[in-house]
């Protein structure tokens, strides 16, 4: 039996974290210089009024619905199960949205802020290039000015997707600072922002960063569990028994965990990217393998060395390429609610290719590592039970990574 | 009293302005952080800010970042900067030190680990860039225990009760920076800044220092005229890094110099 009848209202005083200081447990927080602070509580103060108010969250949904076309549909991918052996395997398409993935959500709703804030320019920063593409298109669609950080080592590896965001309109600078991927494009980003705050609102496309951005990007994407709460039980008549998801800054992750944390019979998986192997130490397994830090404005658990300074991370999936994580996760980790697991480059890479074939679905290297996970725990359940795994974008970015990898030159 | 107050009131009481040259440790290499701040001193400086160098400094510009890259690559780490500084006092018992940095180092190294080592080397104050007051009571009621001044940052955009919140658990002297931005940028507006130090001053007790922005003599002097204190720091590390190994202590020494003329010959006006 799920958990359907327990009221929202127990919900809602189970867990109602951050505090007021955008502290989740040890977690979080605001740990920024004092040049940002004044900027960090107008955005706080703002969110903190438009969140609850109706015609905000009309304009919200309305732009879910006929922009990204939301809701998404939950498709029971019933070859991949049957090959997995046991459980049966639900994927919530969030590779159908507008951009081809879950980072529009939280961008619609950032940009909205940023207009009511009456700030003409955004910026954004990006790794793979997909919350890069989002902001530019709400950009565009918003008429807005755009300027996107990515590392010149990713400028390199995704071109198409600067292409992409140039086409909407957007400014892409090309960071040379550090390791030149997306921890130095955050850092480019927040300096920009410190420089230009007076006519510039920052998107940050994952739930880390300072307080209030780890809790406002989980309330706007969280409309995917949302959305799966009404419509697993519509299907199957319950709640899943457990749901998974990928975890880089943990994103779409805590989207689908969060309206599941009051309800104790759904287990939580987070997935991380083992790359070459935990042991290898070439992998970007904040939870699995760091240990608490302070990075990018929060305290949460960082990839770091015995010294403090962070170390470059691998993974075959450019979102999952992150030193740190959202602290909410290190949060749900260390009070057990959520369970975090990782996957490797070789399992991820099999889980895509299967879910080409078995399903016709090509999912995002990001989302591949928790539909691997998922085909590994259903083989030790029974033919009943079910996991709703978050396939949180689709694949078509990573053609060139995946044919390479088989050898392919285009 | 501590050395960086002693140090500062007897300034204050000859009428002078405290010059306050920063350098990230280590950069280009540790075997030349110590001479180099002894000839910061010769050079005029009052008191020294040692950066400790970090993997993603977000507050800086990208001079200082480079600072902090070329000293990563030589592997230094938060204990070898405390070693300098405990080098640097066997020959200099007068200067005070500062560590400037960011949370992690310290925070891998621990928060008492590091404050019994920074004490016993001979520090007297630390700055934690994103350690905002409201981040960092307990790290400051640790760091003050072991007799270390705690610095923290005040913006243009500090509001009045944030400036108290400082003024709190603060010591030594406030930097006050005095543009929007990160470190190495634009140009001040000594205008808003002159208007803005009485008033944080008179709020938080404690003799206020400006930084970010100071290229030249002339852009020091003009701060000197208003503040307590002057800091100086990408403007030193761009001249670290354009000066071959051998020259580098006599062209700093030749740059402060001229700095600490050009804040010297300010009138100072009751």
């Amino acid at each position: 039996m799920g958990k359907l009848d327990l009221p929202a209202e127990v919900s809602a005083s189970a867990y109602n974290l951050p505090d007021t200081t955008g502290h989740f447990g040890p977690y979080g927080g605001t740990f920024v210089a004092e040049t940002l602070i004044a900027a960090l509580d107008e955005l706080r103060d703002t969110y903190e009024s438009l969140k609850n108010e109706p015609a905000f969250r009309a304009e919200f949904e309305y732009e879910l619905k006929h922009y990204v076309g939301r809701p998404s549909p939950i498709f029971h991918a019933r070859r991949l199960s049957e090959a997995a052996g046991g459980a049966q395997i639900y994927l919530k398409r969030e590779d159908l949205n507008h951009t081809g993935a879950h980072k529009i959500n939280n961008v619609i709703g950032q940009a909205m802020v940023a207009k009511h804030m009456g700030k003409p320019r955004v910026i954004a920063e990006t790794g793979a290039g997909q919350h890069g593409v989002a902001t530019a298109t709400i950009a565009a669609r918003l008429g807005m000015e755009c300027v996107v950080y990515m590392g010149s080592e990713d400028v390199k590896r995704q071109a198409a997707n600067v292409y992409r965001m140039k086409l909407l309109g957007a400014t892409v600078v090309p960071v040379e600072c550090g390791s030149k991927t997306l921890k130095d494009a955050l850092n480019e980003a927040m300096r920009d922002w410190v420089t230009n705050v007076a006519n510039t609102f920052y998107i940050i496309g994952t739930v880390a960063g300072p307080h209030p951005y780890p809790m406002m990007v989980r309330d706007f994407q969280s409309v995917i569990g949302e959305e799966c709460k009404w419509q697993m039980p519509e299907m199957i008549g319950r709640q899943p028994d457990a749901v998974i998801a990928c975890v880089g800054g943990g994103s779409n992750a805590m989207g689908i965990f969060y309206p599941y944390i009051p309800y104790p019979d759904v287990r939580l998986i987070g997935v991380e990217a083992a790359g070459h192997g935990i042991s290898t130490g070439m992998h970007s397994a904040s939870l699995c393998a760091g240990r608490p830090g302070v990075l990018h404005g929060n305290r949460t658990y960082l990839l770091q060395d015995e010294n403090g300074q962070i170390i470059e991370t691998h993974s075959v999936s450019a979102g999952l390429d992150y030193p740190g994580v959202g602290p909410e996760h290190a949060w749900l980790k260390d009070c057990g609610r959520a369970e975090y697991v990782a996957i490797d480059d070789e399992e991820a890479l099999a889980a895509f290719h299967k879910t080409c074939r078995m399903e016709g679905i090509i999912p995002a290297l990001e989302s591949s590592h928790a539909v691997a996970y998922a085909m590994k725990m259903a083989a030790g359940m029974s033919k009943d039970a079910v996991l709703l795994v978050n396939l949180s974008g689709r694949g078509d970015k990573d053609m060139h990574t995946v044919a390479e990898k088989s050898g392919i030159k285009f | 009293m501590s050395r960086i107050t002693q140090t500062l009131s007897a300034l204050d009481g000859a009428g002078r302005k405290a010059l306050i040259p920063f350098v990230t440790a280590g950069d280009p290499d540790l075997s030349v952080t110590v001479p180099l701040m002894h000839t910061l001193v010769e050079a005029g400086a009052d008191i020294i800010e040692l950066g400790v160098p970090f993997s993603d400094p977000m507050a800086d510009g990208p001079t200082i970042q480079r600072a902090s890259e070329r000293a990563l690559l030589k592997k230094v780490s938060l204990r070898q900067v405390i070693a300098a500084v405990a080098e640097f006092r066997t020959r200099n018992t007068t200067t005070p030190v500062v560590l400037m940095g960011y949370a992690n180092p310290i925070e891998a190294m621990g928060v008492d680990a590091f404050a019994d080592a920074a004490s016993a080397a001979g520090a007297d104050g630390v700055l934690v860039v994103d350690y905002p007051p409201e981040e960092s009571r307990e790290f400051a009621k640790v760091v003050r225990a072991a007799g270390l001044d705690v610095i923290f940052l005040l913006a243009p955009t500090s509001t009045d009760a944030r400036i108290r919140a400082v003024g709190e658990i603060g010591s030594g002297y406030i930097y006050y920076v005095s543009l929007k931005g990160v470190t190495g940028a634009g140009h001040i507006d000594i205008d808003a800044v002159s208007k803005r130090i009485p008033l944080i001053r008179d709020m938080v007790g404690l003799p206020v220092g400006v930084g970010f922005g100071v290229r030249d003599g002339a852009s020091a002097k003009a701060l000197a005229s208003v503040a307590d204190a002057v800091v100086i720091g990408s403007r030193i590390i761009e001249e670290i890094e354009n000066s071959p190994a051998d020259e580098i202590l006599p062209r700093v020494k030749t740059l402060l110099s001229g700095i600490r003329a050009a804040m010297d010959s300010v009138e100072v006006t009751a």
